[in-house]
């Protein structure tokens, strides 16, 4: 473990230094979307995680970013990172081929508290496009440890039934699980989807959920402000809904700088907030 | 106490140096700035303030973390060694000392970054009393005494002598190997020579600047304060005040094509540059004003809340000197000073 022996005054390696990871397979989820399982060299795991919490993927050369890890800590075998192309970095990932080495380093920050405020609780999970790559590692990590858990309710929307990420495990699997409701959503009305059309904050107000539950809201930011207000609408407190902030970050370790906002650094007092402590941020996020 | 002639310090610096690197202020093109002793050099004990601060000798401009090679589709990782030779930095103000006590707590709160807790370890600071404070200093508002500075060895300048006390175990092997040069001697000069500081002190420009608006209880109170907006304009975004400040830690990693590899190393960046938080998805710091006040936010209030009360600025007043706008942090703690009253 990299971790392990980064502590002062044994000097091994520093936590910066990342360690080589294998791309063991790649699948297409959208046209924009693509989710990479990631092994060790010699199989197996890099490392372990906590759902919600994050790693840093380089390709030598280019860049390096942060990115949540999508598969759950109950996977045993592999840890997976849905990508969106939208930038350099991203641009290079997608041209990967299974086989590729890349250079990893992780996990970072914090996690949803699957053990404590949310063990016990129903839940309901908000994704809007790519912003179900975190709450994927929750969902899955609450299916495979269902006793613990109450209701669960998906509700996830995207642009286009083309930009459905993960669609057919919601398909297949979540919505064939015990106690669980899927609700689907796109923005605009499309040829072949005969599921619900709308934005997600509207379909929220519509299914319209009692407040007995906890809610962990990722997406754009415009989607999360509006799901946000429509959840007030519906009863819920501040203290009832998580979600995860995304800023700017180069060291992961809170020493950087760059994802300071007031005195949390997202990296590492972050990525999951409560909505009361994003409250008590400056509005800089 | 002990003390060496002034004529006798040529002969200090060689002698540390034939044991260990030794770091000093250097004048060279009309400028002092902290650099490698050599025997052809030239010491500048005299010059009050080095242009940039002695932080790179802890946390250098740029340095490489690792080097990552590519052979046949294998990529294999190389970490960069830690220092593991002693140096000695000699001639550090007080407030460049207390600045270092700043980045201890950002560099070595877990986890620890190794580069730099290596270079601490085998690091031993001499710190050197400012004779004659500036117009722009004002340490003595973080409750600095730049008479007696912190550090392994404190020592103090006057015509004819340096004088040395040792303050730490690191100082007292460092002096322990230089007995044939320094001559033990009493305390009195060195008293005089405070004395004479403190009266200097009394009478700096700088002197009441008050902190009293600032603190962890300024974390949220003074963000949207209208006063940023009036203050920022002048501001160039050039940076110069995050590079010759003592205790600015950002940083950036990037990536360097050695042509048979690639080294990735981390350099000093600038939270005044509008690429600081620029994302793919955007940038949650778009103008200015943001940036600015994120600067002094994060200096004033944010740090101290997140370490016990301590400020993320020591009084050196270099921004002061430096800022090619006379925009600085002096401007915004007294622009806050008139809101409080």
């Amino acid at each position: 473990m990299m971790h392990e022996c980064t502590c002062f005054p044994g000097f091994a390696h520093d936590v910066l230094v990342p360690q080589v990871g294998i791309i063991t397979d790649i699948r297409e989820e959208t046209p924009d979307v693509k989710t990479f399982r990631v092994n060790a060299p010699g199989g197996g795991k890099l490392f372990e995680h906590l759902p919600g919490q994050c790693a840093m993927l380089c390709l030598p050369g280019v860049s390096e970013a942060m990115f949540s890890i999508t598969s759950s800590p109950t996977n045993r075998e592999y840890q997976e990172f849905s990508i969106k192309r939208c930038g350099e970095l991203t641009n290079q990932l997608h041209s990967l081929q299974v086989g590729d080495e890349i250079l990893i380093r992780g996990p970072y920050g914090n996690h949803f508290p699957v053990e404590t405020e949310l063990k016990g609780k129903n839940l309901l999970f908000i994704a809007g496009g790519i912003g179900l790559a975190p709450l994927r590692s929750v969902i899955n990590y609450v299916l495979d440890n269902r006793d613990n858990y109450g209701t669960v309710d998906i509700l996830y929307g995207s642009r286009s039934a083309d930009d459905l990420v993960r669609r057919d495990e919601m398909e297949t699997v979540w919505a064939k699980a015990k106690d669980v409701n899927v609700y689907m959503t796109i923005d605009r009305p499309q040829e072949g989807w005969e599921g619900h059309v709308g934005f997600v904050p509207a379909y929220l107000k519509e299914v319209g959920f009692d407040t007995n539950k906890v809610a962990l809201l990722c997406g754009p930011p415009i989607m999360i402000k509006f799901c946000l207000q429509a959840l007030e609408e519906m009863g819920f407190s501040k203290e009832q809904v998580y979600t995860t902030l995304e800023l700017r970050m180069k060291c992961g370790i809170g020493k950087c700088g760059r994802c300071n906002i007031g005195t949390k650094y997202v990296c590492k007092d972050g990525p999951v907030f409560r909505f009361d402590q994003v409250d008590a941020l400056p509005n800089e996020y | 106490m002990f003390r060496i002639q002034r004529e006798n310090l040529p002969g200090l610096y060689a002698a540390i140096a034939a044991e260990s690197d030794l770091f000093l202020p250097v004048k060279a093109a009309g400028k002092t700035n902290y650099a490698l002793w050599s025997p052809e050099c030239q010491p500048d004990l005299d010059t009050l303030k080095t242009v940039k601060s002695p932080k790179d000798v802890f946390f250098p401009q740029s340095e490489n973390l690792y080097t990552c090679q590519r052979d046949a589709g294998k990529l294999s990782v190389t970490p960069e060694k830690h220092r593991d030779t002693p140096f000695v930095v000699l001639g550090m103000k007080a407030c460049d000392v207390r600045a270092v006590a700043v980045l201890d707590k950002v560099f070595l709160s877990a986890p620890v970054d190794t580069y730099y807790a290596a270079r601490r370890e085998m690091g031993t600071i001499v710190s050197l009393a400012c004779g004659k404070p500036e117009a722009s200093c004002f340490c003595g508002t973080f409750g600095i005494d730049c008479a007696a500075p912190e550090g392994d060895v404190a020592t103090w300048l006057t015509e004819d002598f340096l004088y040395w006390n040792p303050q730490s175990e690191k100082g007292t092997a460092l002096t322990g190997k230089l007995t044939a040069l320094l001559e033990p001697c009493g305390e009195e000069t060195v008293a005089r020579e405070k004395d004479g500081i403190h009266a200097i002190c009394q009478r700096l420009p700088l002197k009441e600047l008050s902190l009293s608006n600032w603190g962890a209880e300024a974390a949220r109170k003074n963000f949207d304060s209208p006063i940023w907006e009036e203050l920022y304009h002048p501001c160039l975004a050039c940076g110069t005040c995050t590079f010759v400040c003592p205790t600015c830690q950002c940083y950036d990693i990037k990536d360097f094509d050695t042509g048979s590899g690639v080294q990735r190393y981390r350099c000093w960046d600038s939270c005044m540059y509008s690429d600081f938080t620029m994302m793919a998805a955007g940038n949650n710091r778009t103008s200015q004003m943001q940036r600015f006040r994120q600067r002094f936010m994060h200096k004033l209030a944010y740090f101290p809340a997140n370490y016990d009360g301590m400020f993320s600025c020591v009084g050196c007043g270099r921004c002061v000197d430096k800022c090619p706008s006379h925009l600085n942090i002096v401007k915004v703690i007294k622009a806050f000073e008139k809101e409080g009253k």
